[in-house]
């Protein structure tokens, strides 16, 4: 569904991820995962290579096109609107999404509030829809990250270390989230993350990069299996 | 959706402060009337301000230019050509609207200072042709004694019309801000990469923002040649377009109406305080060097923040 090939920082990687897969991405600090998927929503321009969607090169797009064909990220660092309240950052994807950002007359109050909550209701975040989203727990900034990202209805979501800075208990419920998602919906997720159980309890496969460079991209088994990456990245299991 | 609000009790606040405001020009000496008329054309030129800097995060650093513009195309349309009245006042935000257009065109390629500072160049030029044009603009004369319709002849006529087209811009400003456009426009403020990530092409609405205000700004001319009937090229200089930032940042630049609080108090200022000394502006300076360390989100900001929690600790995260 989508290949890459030679990047910069980003150099020899490659990631083919299946309509309906999950699939993670790991790999050191600094071995450009979050690189990649800049590169592939299109924050970043690709020097060489080719990022395909669905049949279509869409390495040359701008991020707004990119998200209009059907995928949408979330970030490492929480990247959320601060200073609007819950209901108000998802509604913003939805919104355009749904074509409408450039009403100028009707009042947003009375538009996509029911995709909007639904959508807040599946993280579980409609009790607070009320709340400024500066004012959320850290958690919950990170919950939110995902139901921005969910607003466009995408086909394939990006979670860029959906856990990262969570507390084990919200990391247990975040990956709950996920799974639940990735059923209802029938999301196409690619992510990254640095917790080997969670990726090793949601992923369907998994890509190893190191150095900017893709190792191996299999399922769990043969990942675990391969001696590079065993002593590259996962130690002495 | 708006009938929730008519029957709120802010509404019947605001309701009240401008039956008042009708009233007034009945009770008070004509200077007073004269003073009010000159808060509501410098309130919508600052609310005009604020759409995009406030609730747009952009550094519209020479907003006065437009408000020039739309003064001058009215002030020439009514003094040069023989076209009927009420297209002049027409074309002074349609002028400046289309003015916004290009000048924002090149600066939203740009972003936060650089963008100000282009501005601050491209408006300038106009400016300089203004300044320089004498046949046409009438240079550093400007143009004095436009003629006006009889039906604003009076100054309380004019008074009243002011004050009317000001309530319907709040309205429709209110009613922009609150759309779906308005809270896109604010979610690029917060974060316009995010935006871009959703799928929203954030120069275009960052134009877009900059059309609308500079059109509200074009209105906010119009009513200055009504009240003053005549124009000057200060208008467009950059110093005033420094005042009127000023004006947001001392009201409040989140809140809707804090604008109008700054241009209130930096009015009455001039008129009060200047009479004696013309170092008004040394007083002016000291308010706003306390309002950024003691209320950093304005005056209003600071007594919306008393009635809505969590957005004061929003605003300390959010940076």
């Amino acid at each position: 569904m989508k290949s890459f090939e030679d990047f910069m920082a980003v150099n020899g990687a490659n990631l083919t991820v299946g309509k309906g897969e999950i699939v993670a991405v790991i790999g050191p600090n600094g071995a450009g995962k979050t690189t990649l998927f800049n590169l592939i929503t299109g924050a970043l321009k690709r020097d060489r290579g080719k990022i395909v969607f669905k049949n279509e090169d869409i390495s040359q797009l701008p991020p707004y096109e990119i998200c209009k064909k059907g995928i949408s990220r979330s970030y490492q660092i929480v990247n959320i609107f601060p200073r609007l309240t819950v209901f108000e950052n998802a509604q913003v994807a939805v919104l355009s999404h749904q074509r409408m950002s450039s009403s100028l007359f009707r009042p947003a109050q009375s538009i996509a509030v029911k995709e909007t909550r639904s959508i807040l209701e599946s993280v579980g975040l409609l009790e607070k829809e009320k709340s400024i989203a500066g004012s959320l727990s850290h958690g919950d900034q990170k919950i939110l990250e995902i139901a921005v990202a969910l607003g466009n209805e995408p086909e394939l979501l990006i979670l860029d270390e959906p856990t990262a800075g969570m507390s084990p208990e919200e990391t247990l419920a975040a990956i709950e989230l996920i799974k639940r998602l990735a059923q209802m919906r029938g999301l196409t997720i690619l992510f990254c993350e640095h917790d080997m159980d969670i990726v090793f309890s949601i992923a369907q496969s998994i890509m190893v990069m190191s150095h900017g460079q893709t190792i191996i991209q299999g399922s769990l088994q043969e990942v675990r299996g391969n001696k590079e990456v065993q002593e590259a990245y996962l130690g002495g299991e | 959706m708006y009938k929730n609000i008519v029957y709120s009790k802010w509404f019947v606040v605001v309701a009240a402060i401008f039956i008042v405001l009708f009233i007034l020009p009945l009770f008070v000496p004509r200077f007073f009337v004269y003073i009010l008329a000159l808060i509501y054309v410098t309130s919508l030129l600052a609310m005009s301000l604020n759409m995009v800097v406030g609730h747009g995060g952009l550094f519209q650093f020479h907003h006065g230019v437009f408000y020039g513009v739309g003064a001058y195309a009215v002030a020439l349309m009514l003094t040069k050509s023989s076209m009927p009245m009420w297209i002049g006042f027409i074309a002074g935000p349609i002028a400046a609207a289309i003015t916004g257009l290009i000048i924002g065109w090149f600066c939203v390629r740009l972003t936060r200072l650089y963008f100000g500072m282009l501005q601050i160049s491209l408006g300038s030029l106009i400016w300089a042709i203004v300044f320089r044009w004498y046949k046409f603009t009438g240079g550093d004369d400007g143009i004095h004694g436009i003629p006006m319709p009889s039906l604003l002849s009076s100054l309380n006529n004019s008074y009243y019309f002011i004050l009317i087209i000001l309530v319907i811009c709040l309205i429709l400003m209110y009613m922009i801000l609150r759309s779906p456009f308005g809270s896109t426009l604010q979610a690029i403020r917060d974060n316009s990469q995010r935006c871009e990530a959703v799928g929203i092409n954030v120069r275009r609405y960052q134009l877009g923002g900059i059309v609308v205000a500079t059109f509200f700004a074009g209105v906010a001319g119009v009513l200055f040649v009504v009240l003053e009937r005549s124009v000057f090229a200060e208008m467009l200089f950059w110093v005033l377009s420094l005042e009127i930032f000023i004006m947001c940042l001392l009201g409040g630049w989140f809140t809707f109406a804090g604008p109008i609080l700054g241009a209130a108090i930096t009015v009455a200022l001039r008129t009060f305080v200047g009479k004696y000394t013309e170092y008004w502006t040394l007083i002016l300076g000291i308010m706003l060097i306390l309002v950024i360390f003691f209320l950093p989100e304005g005056v209003m900001g600071f007594f919306q923040g008393l009635f809505k929690p969590g957005m004061k600790e929003a605003a300390e995260r959010g940076k």
